[in-house]
């Protein structure tokens, strides 16, 4: 699903020392908070799930060419790994060339998704799949369109709090 | 003139010479002693000639026996082994050269190579180059000893500097330790002859009113000297700037680059209204107690500010300072929080450190 609107950047994007990994650690720690933040939010509005580190590095998020500056690689290595002690990022294999991201965690999903159900009044009901991320009655819900694979993990979760249950592979039953 | 031919003989190998002996009859016979052979070259034979033996010799003495010629031009005597025995002959040969008998039971025999003890050496008897040879490679002999002799000396001249190092170390870190034990003014008396020795003082730096005499007074020249121009270089100079200034104040009796070292770390003790201070870069400068970091702080922050960036560059030709310093102002800032760095291709720059303040 391709991005309606155009993408908001943040003011850090224009200031050239945003590309600069800052010597200074309080400095740093606000830079890189900074970085963690439009990186999801990058993501997210583009509702992109996979990140390689190779492609990023040369993509508009980490690489301005109006002001003529991009992040040097250990810049978004250190970026990744932030978010990754966050939740945000999973790695997809040892050698970190690429990653998920994770613009809202699966904890953050369940909750979401466990909302909008109580919400509707869809407690101790039984709910496809399909209807939830393409149903029409969930079309202004964040987690239309998601991933299949997200969404169960996002269910799986609720499912070992025990506030639901998935139903073979294409049903999920909500509780109260 | 017919000369004899030796064709038909034995050669006989001893201790001390070759000697070729006629088959028929044993009255003929010549040889050459062994201490004149320098190599022999042995030729194997083949078809239709036999192997042959060259033996090559040096000049003959002059008390030598006649022999079957009075003079030749040849260096070499050759044997022509019709019926073998050449290979052995040589092997022996080659062995009877190593052994050297005559040289042992010879009364005016040459010093022998390897002898630790003051060995007896007598007149060399050799003449011709070899003798020459001989006499010169004696004399690297002697000389080489001699040398080793010296530098045993040397060695021994080492050890006991080694171990005076050690013990005046061993009276400064006491002198460190209870202070109290002696004046001050002893305590400087000794740490000057320890410097004239060449020994650096580690205590110099740490301790109160410590250093010579002459540093002391060093320090005071300093400070009187370096006032004026330290107040109107906004309170900071380089230390490098410094000793040029001084040094070109003196004119005369120049200031060694150590001496204004150990000068200016003492003008802090000395309450002389200035001191030094190195950088964490370890760029080290004179500065006026007056100066204050905070002011140099804000001050460079708001060139920055007004200038969107700048450059180390491009402060030091705003302030005029140089621009080691005017870079040392940007980390300073930058440290503080106060700044921050961007670094591409156009070379390192300061901004305003947006990251800390609430969002433009």
């Amino acid at each position: 699903m391709a991005a309606s609107t155009t993408f908001n950047w943040p003011w850090q994007y224009d200031f050239p020392p945003f590309f600069t990994i800052q010597k200074n650690a309080d400095t740093k720690a606000k830079q890189i908070e900074a970085w963690c933040t439009l990186v999801l939010e990058y993501h997210q509005h583009n509702k992109l799930l996979k990140l390689r580190v190779a492609d990023a590095l040369a993509s508009p998020l980490f690489s301005n060419k109006a002001i003529e500056r991009k992040l040097p690689k250990e810049g978004v290595m250190e970026v990744l790994e932030s978010l990754c002690k966050k939740g945000n990022v999973q790695w997809d294999d040892k050698s970190k060339t690429s990653c998920v991201i994770y613009w809202k965690t699966i904890e953050q999903w369940a909750d979401i998704i466990y909302s909008w159900a109580s919400k509707t009044g869809s407690l101790n009901t039984v709910c496809t799949l399909h209807e939830l991320t393409q149903g029409p009655h969930t079309t202004s819900e964040p987690f239309h369109g998601l991933d299949d694979w997200l969404l169960i993990k996002a269910l799986s979760t609720l499912q070992s709090r025990g506030k639901a249950e998935l139903i073979g592979e294409e049903g999920v039953k909500f509780f109260a | 003139m017919g000369m004899k031919s030796y064709d038909d003989g034995s050669l006989i190998l001893t201790t001390h010479q070759i000697i070729w002996r006629d088959s028929s009859d044993f009255q003929i016979c010549i040889s050459v002693p062994l201490c004149l052979v320098v190599f022999c070259e042995k030729q194997s034979g083949g078809i239709g000639r036999s192997a042959k033996l060259s033996v090559h010799l040096q000049a003959a003495q002059a008390n030598r026996t006649p022999g079957p010629v009075s003079r030749s031009r040849y260096d070499y005597v050759r044997f022509s082994f019709k019926n073998g025995g050449e290979s052995e002959f040589h092997t022996k040969l080659q062995s009877a050269m190593q052994t050297k008998e005559w040289e042992k039971t010879s009364s005016q025999a040459t010093s022998s190579p390897v002898s630790k003890s003051s060995a007896k050496t007598g007149p060399i008897r050799a003449s011709g180059i070899v003798g020459i040879e001989r006499k010169i490679e004696e004399n690297r002999r002697v000389t080489d000893k001699n040398i080793s002799v010296a530098f045993q000396d040397l060695t021994k001249l080492m050890e006991k500097a080694k171990e005076m190092v050690s013990l005046s170390s061993n009276i400064a870190n006491k002198i460190k330790d209870k202070k109290g034990d002696i004046t001050d003014d002893e305590t400087v008396k000794f740490k000057s002859y320890l410097l004239s020795l060449g020994i650096p003082n580690p205590v110099t730096k740490e301790t109160h009113g410590s250093g010579t005499h002459y540093h002391m007074q060093l320090a005071h020249e300093i400070a009187s000297l370096l006032k004026q121009p330290l107040e109107e270089n906004a309170g900071i100079m380089l230390l490098s700037d410094a000793y040029c200034r001084i040094n070109r104040a003196r004119g005369m009796e120049l200031l060694s680059p150590e001496d204004l070292l150990n000068a200016c770390r003492m003008l802090d003790n000395l309450k002389l209204h200035m001191k030094l201070r190195e950088f964490e870069t370890g760029v080290l400068v004179l500065q006026l107690d007056s100066h204050s970091d905070e002011k140099v702080i804000s001050q460079t922050t708001e060139l920055v500010d007004d200038s969107k960036s700048l450059s180390a560059q491009e402060l030091a030709n705003l302030v005029s300072v140089s621009v080691l310093l005017a870079k040392e102002r940007l980390l300073l800032a930058e440290r503080a929080g106060k700044l921050c760095r961007d670094d591409s291709d156009e070379g390192l720059r300061f901004y305003p450190n947006l990251f800390a303040q609430p969002m433009r």
